[in-house]
């Protein structure tokens, strides 16, 4: 009796100890992801509240302090009436080529992807995994080195300084990801069904589209966000490839930062800058979570 | 009236050669199981059975018409998957009707097909649930179900019952049984467990290493075996092999072979041999037909013969025990009542049933 009533006096000090101990990691561990979360988030915070203070204010105050003022024309003229380059049209003409080019972009390069991954997982063919290699090839080769030809490609196509020219890079240079997002997702779909539904007489469309795209969902909604935020904040091929009315938004914030005259409308760049960034920020407060679990679910539970 | 022929089917991935030359053939109504140990070439046999795999030589006909080279959907088969392969996203009327989706048969008719084997099977209550709301058993059915609705000349099953728990697995056993006794299909049954072969099937193909060991009726393949493959493969425990070598004693053919205190025990043999039988053969004896001999048996059974044996281990399963006996150098495994379990340690006087004995050839390995 006395021995039990010893262990269990060791037993709740070894507890204590043990608690304090779970106490001090975590208080470690959550004190490092606030500083880092903070220094993450502070510029973002310095943008956001630029864009609602007043020019003045700004110029008076420095770039960095807290805001005495609080008004909303920035948003406007940065949308509708800035003058960048000779126009005063604000971003809003540039807002809608980066939607032009993004969705469309999008969309194709996903469905191109999706096909491509239920050939090469389901309806392998002798080459088809070299073919796969050969594609996995895009996903490591950097945007700089197809400049050239791209230039060379739509200079001959006719879709120089084009939204359509950006379009047709961007489907082509997203195929790489979009095939490997979707053929690695397929491949742990069970290749029975397949075989169940090729007996109970299925073709290759009816299969893909009863069978497989039902079964998509997680790895569609990860390659849209993957693509749509891609294609949206992409910069190079736009400044390349388009210019003045053209452009997307983010080749168009560089020539607004760019077209200074003699003051700094730190205001206006910031409102610019956040309208420019909302849709890939909307994309994933909206497609987070999807996006997460996209990528760690396979096909069948 | 359906049937099954095949003829010398081969089949090479590359250079490795699958199936080296089957011969199998179904009549109408038959159950056919291929049985073999993983790697056997079996599946992929009902593979090509099916149309999912092409052929690299042979014939294979269902009701006389040569289908090598015609897609699954034409053959008029029906196939049950290990896995169920049911479509997760349909429920489970979907997944019966797809079949005949694909085949554009009649809205009305549907409806009356699964009416029909829902009622068949006792899945009715199930028919709007998603295959991920089901249970093993369930899943099993329905999969039956979906091959059922088709009314196919051939039905395929591959290790159907491989992912249910043991009891379960019993149980669906009989009620494929019961399936087959109604509809009365020509049914060809890929398994890796004996039993469910012996229990199913009219005929057994037996598979080693791409090729067929034997074909023929259960009772035939468990006490005739062809070879030693088929023998230490259908039964468990399994055969035992004991070398012996050929003898006479009082004017009979004889085997003898070491028993347990060094001599060598004589028992004489039943079957009638040809002379070439070679001297060196290889005794084979199911564990069921070694008993604790005693002289009641003997006027019973004329054919038991005696020798001594050192108990080594027992094992009592409850309704039957295994005991593991020392002859000589060799182990071998008998089966005993549980009345009249031998002790660890002991020394018994088995009896022997040479009637059911098979002897082999050592060195092909072949039935004597």
């Amino acid at each position: 009796m006395a021995d039990v009533s010893l262990d269990q006096a060791q037993d709740h000090h070894a507890a204590t100890v043990a608690a304090r101990r779970h106490f001090l990691t975590r208080f470690v561990i959550y004190g490092l992801l606030v500083i880092f979360a903070a220094i993450y988030l502070i510029p973002l915070l310095v943008v956001v509240l630029n864009s609602f203070r007043d020019q003045q204010e700004i110029a008076r105050n420095g770039l960095i302090s807290l805001p005495r003022s609080f008004r909303l024309e920035a948003w406007g003229q940065a949308w509708s009436t800035y003058c960048i380059g000779g126009t005063c049209e604000g971003m809003q003409r540039n807002f809608y080529n980066s939607l032009k080019m993004t969705i469309p972009a999008t969309i194709i390069s996903t469905v191109v992807g999706a096909m491509n991954g239920y050939i090469l997982s389901k309806w392998r063919f002798k080459g088809s995994e070299a073919l796969f290699t050969c594609m996995l090839l895009g996903v490591f080769i950097p945007g700089q080195i197809s400049l050239m030809p791209w230039a060379f490609i739509l200079g001959n196509l006719g879709l120089s300084n084009s939204t359509y020219g950006l379009i047709v890079i961007h489907v082509i240079q997203g195929i790489s990801f979009t095939t490997l997002f979707c053929r690695n997702y397929y491949v742990s779909i069970p290749d029975d069904l397949i075989k169940a539904a090729r007996i109970d007489g299925a073709g290759f469309w009816r299969i893909f589209r009863k069978i497989i795209l039902p079964l998509s969902s997680p790895i569609l909604i990860v390659t849209v966000i993957w693509q749509f935020t891609g294609i949206w904040n992409e910069y190079l091929f736009g400044v390349v490839f388009t210019s003045g009315q053209q452009q997307p938004i983010t080749a168009a914030l560089v020539a607004l930062t760019a077209s200074g005259t003699n003051v700094r409308a730190y205001d206006v760049m910031s409102a610019a800058v956040l309208i420019g960034a909302l849709p890939p920020l909307l994309i994933y407060l909206f497609g987070g979570k999807y996006f997460v679990r996209g990528l760690t679910q396979g096909a069948i539970k | 009236m359906s049937t099954l022929t095949i003829r010398s089917l081969r089949k090479n991935y590359g250079a490795v050669e699958v199936l080296k030359g089957i011969d199998l053939e179904a009549q109408n109504g038959e159950f056919i199981a291929l049985v073999g140990p993983s790697g056997c070439g079996k599946s992929t046999l009902l593979a090509m059975i099916a149309g999912l795999e092409s052929v690299t030589s042979g014939e294979i006909r269902i009701d006389g018409r040569l289908v090598n080279s015609v897609a699954p959907k034409d053959r008029d088969i029906a196939m049950v998957f290990q896995s169920y392969a049911l479509y997760p996203t349909m429920t489970v009327r979907e997944n019966i009707t797809f079949g005949m989706e694909s085949r554009r048969v009649p809205k009305s008719q549907q409806d009356e097909a699964v009416k029909r084997v829902a009622a068949f099977l006792q899945i009715e209550p199930l028919l709007g649930r998603k295959p991920g709301q089901l249970s093993g058993g369930q899943r099993q059915r329905v999969a039956m179900g979906r091959a059922l609705v088709r009314d196919p000349k051939l039905f395929l099953f591959d290790e159907p019952l491989s992912n249910l728990d043991a009891k379960l697995r019993v149980d669906m056993r009989t009620e494929i049984k019961k399936l087959h006794h109604r509809v009365g299909k020509t049914t060809v049954y890929v398994t890796h467990d004996q039993v469910e072969a012996m229990t199913l099937a009219s005929r057994i193909a037996v598979m080693n290493q791409g090729s067929v060991q034997q074909f023929d009726e259960p009772a035939t393949i468990y006490n005739r075996p062809a070879n030693m493959f088929v023998a230490g493969f259908m039964g468990s425990p399994a055969m035992n092999f004991l070398p012996a070598e050929l003898g006479e004693q009082d004017g009979h053919p004889s085997v003898a072979l070491q028993a347990a205190d060094g001599k060598t025990a004589s028992l004489p043999i039943v079957q009638t041999l040809a002379s070439d039988t070679p001297r060196q053969l290889l005794l084979g004896i199911r564990p069921e037909h070694i008993y604790r001999f005693d002289p009641d048996l003997q006027r019973r059974k004329p054919s038991i013969a005696q020798i001594n044996a050192v108990v080594e281990l027992v094992e009592p399963t409850g309704a039957e025990t295994i005991a593991v006996l020392r002859l000589g150098a060799k182990e071998i495994t008998g089966r005993f009542d549980p009345d009249g379990t031998p002790r660890m340690g002991e020394t018994v006087t088995l009896g022997i049933d040479m009637a059911r004995a098979c002897l082999f050839d050592p060195t092909n390995q072949r039935l004597i």
